[in-house]
């Protein structure tokens, strides 16, 4: 996939970055309020991850039209050390934060579709996507 | 999405009704419609979108910042919203366990299942009540073709479902002791084998073996580190206690274990128990052992299991019907 544009993970004020250019990119693609705010979320519990657990990575947005319907993509690339037991993770209750439903499955109920691959000593890339309602 | 759209115009009505009036019904109209949004698993941050539209419907001319604000606390709110949600799933989680371990249980309560035999000659009580739904106390009777009555009384340390397992371990086992060999000392040696073998170091079992052998009137027992129980001397109308040394079951593969034995006399008893009768708790307070044989003594007319049925209702009601542990009474009198 092409992506239209991509935010650099260094440092934790990068994610400040990527939630703006990604409620941009929602805007104009006519999410309402409530899923911009939805999206924004999204985007900060993936580019957290990048600057806590990978060290750096990048984050990609880009838009999809179908003949039906509109949406946004976001794509969360590291090589940083990967997910080892990806069920584990996706399973409530099993973050840090545990509990308090943020963290990858809170991710994946704020989007639509949402997809994991990672490999260890590799890195993850997550693909998340939200359609206009 | 659409059913919430339906309730804008109804939430902007309600609104504006208060706005004017700043009257109790709409407020408990407010009350209905948050619950309905709770059933409908509508989270927080919606909620406020549709008050967010509501107010900009009734006030065209909302100031930026007033409308600036809003759009702060909804994103405020988004993480309450996912917390919520995943309270929800986490709900079923919980339900479909719960069905789960009830069903598990059920399958214990067959699988556990022991018949209290006639025995001629001794009136026998017997009541097993599990804290939770899982017992993890364990009582057994066995009897012989020589008339012989063995019972076993057990006791995980550890509650619910792994003291469950371990105690389905041991009834397996003491199945497949041959019948030649069941004296208690020889039992308990080889459950013993059978625990230190297979369960986790960091279970332990306590448990007393008793036969009581018809012919001669006479009672044999070991105890692996079981509470004691207690004996009813008729003749001198006194209680004493049951003393039995011995470790715990699991700890080393070779312990062996010492078998005592007693005479018993028309009208004595034989007072087996687990912690949970002995460590009752009123309030912060652990009842004495006294108590127990107080209670014991004061039901001690009636048939054993009436005596053992009404002990337990006494010191259910003394922990205001909630058991803290497993509770396991055995009494055996013999008859005059
Ligand atoms: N990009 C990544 N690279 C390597 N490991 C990751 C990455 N993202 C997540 N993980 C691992 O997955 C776990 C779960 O991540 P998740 O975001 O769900 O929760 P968390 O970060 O532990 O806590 P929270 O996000 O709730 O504060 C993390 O603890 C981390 O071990
Ligand atoms: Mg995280």
């Amino acid at each position: 996939m092409d992506f239209q544009s991509c935010v650099n993970i260094n440092k934790e004020w990068d994610i400040v970055g990527a939630r703006q250019i990604g409620r941009d990119f929602a805007r104009k693609i006519g999410f309402g309020t409530v899923d911009q705010a939805r999206i924004a979320t999204a985007i900060s519990e993936l580019a957290r991850n990048i600057y806590l657990y990978a060290g750096t990575g990048k984050i990609c947005f880009e838009t999809i039209e179908e003949i039906d319907r509109k949406g946004l993509v976001i794509l969360a690339v590291d090589d940083g050390p990967g997910i080892a037991e990806i069920s584990k993770v996706m399973e409530d209750g099993y973050s840090t934060s545990g509990g308090l439903g943020a963290g990858l499955p809170g991710v994946k109920r704020l989007m639509d579709e949402f997809d994991i691959i990672s490999e260890q000593e590799k890195g993850t890339e997550i693909k998340a996507v939200k359609w206009v309602r | 999405m659409s059913t919430l759209n339906m309730d804008l115009s109804n939430y902007r009505d309600l609104l504006k009704q208060y706005i004017r009036t700043q009257d109790e019904t709409a407020l408990y109209q407010a009350e209905q419609f948050s619950k309905l949004s709770m059933q409908q698993n509508i989270s927080p941050e919606e909620i406020i979108n549709v008050h967010i539209q509501a107010l900009q419907e009734l006030y065209p001319e909302l100031p930026e910042g007033i409308k600036s604000s809003m759009n702060f606390l909804l994103e405020a709110m988004i993480s309450y919203g996912l917390a919520y949600q995943e309270f929800q799933s986490l709900r079923e989680q919980q339900l479909a366990l719960k069905s789960e371990i009830s069903v598990a249980a059920s399958m214990q309560q067959t699988l556990l299942t022991t018949v209290k035999p006639e025995v001629e000659g001794l009136d026998i009580g017997a009541i097993s009540i599990p804290a939770n739904q899982m017992n993890g106390d364990y009582h057994h009777f066995v009897q012989n073709d020589d008339n012989k009555l063995g019972i076993a009384i057990a006791d995980v340390i550890g509650k619910g479902i792994p003291a469950a397992l371990a105690m389905s371990m041991i009834k397996y086992s003491m199945d497949s002791i041959p019948e030649n060999r069941m004296d208690p000392s020889n039992i308990l040696e080889s459950l013993n084998r059978v625990v230190e073998r297979n369960v986790d170091p960091s279970m332990f079992i306590t448990m007393f073996y008793g036969l009581y052998d018809p012919s001669n009137e006479k009672f044999y027992y070991s105890s692996a580190g079981h509470e004691p129980g207690f004996y009813y001397n008729a003749a001198e109308d006194k209680f004493e206690e049951i003393e039995a040394r011995g470790v715990v079951l699991g700890v080393t593969r070779d312990t062996e274990y010492r078998q005592y034995e007693r005479k018993v006399n028309a009208g004595d008893m034989i007072i087996m128990l687990t912690d949970g009768v002995t460590e009752c708790r009123q309030g912060d307070r652990f009842i004495e052992p006294e108590e127990v044989l107080d209670v014991i003594k004061s039901y001690m007319h009636l048939p054993a299991q009436k005596l053992v049925e009404q002990v337990y209702k006494h010191f259910e009601r003394l922990q205001d019907f909630h058991l803290r542990d497993d509770f396991t009474l055995i009494i055996l009198r013999k008859e005059v």
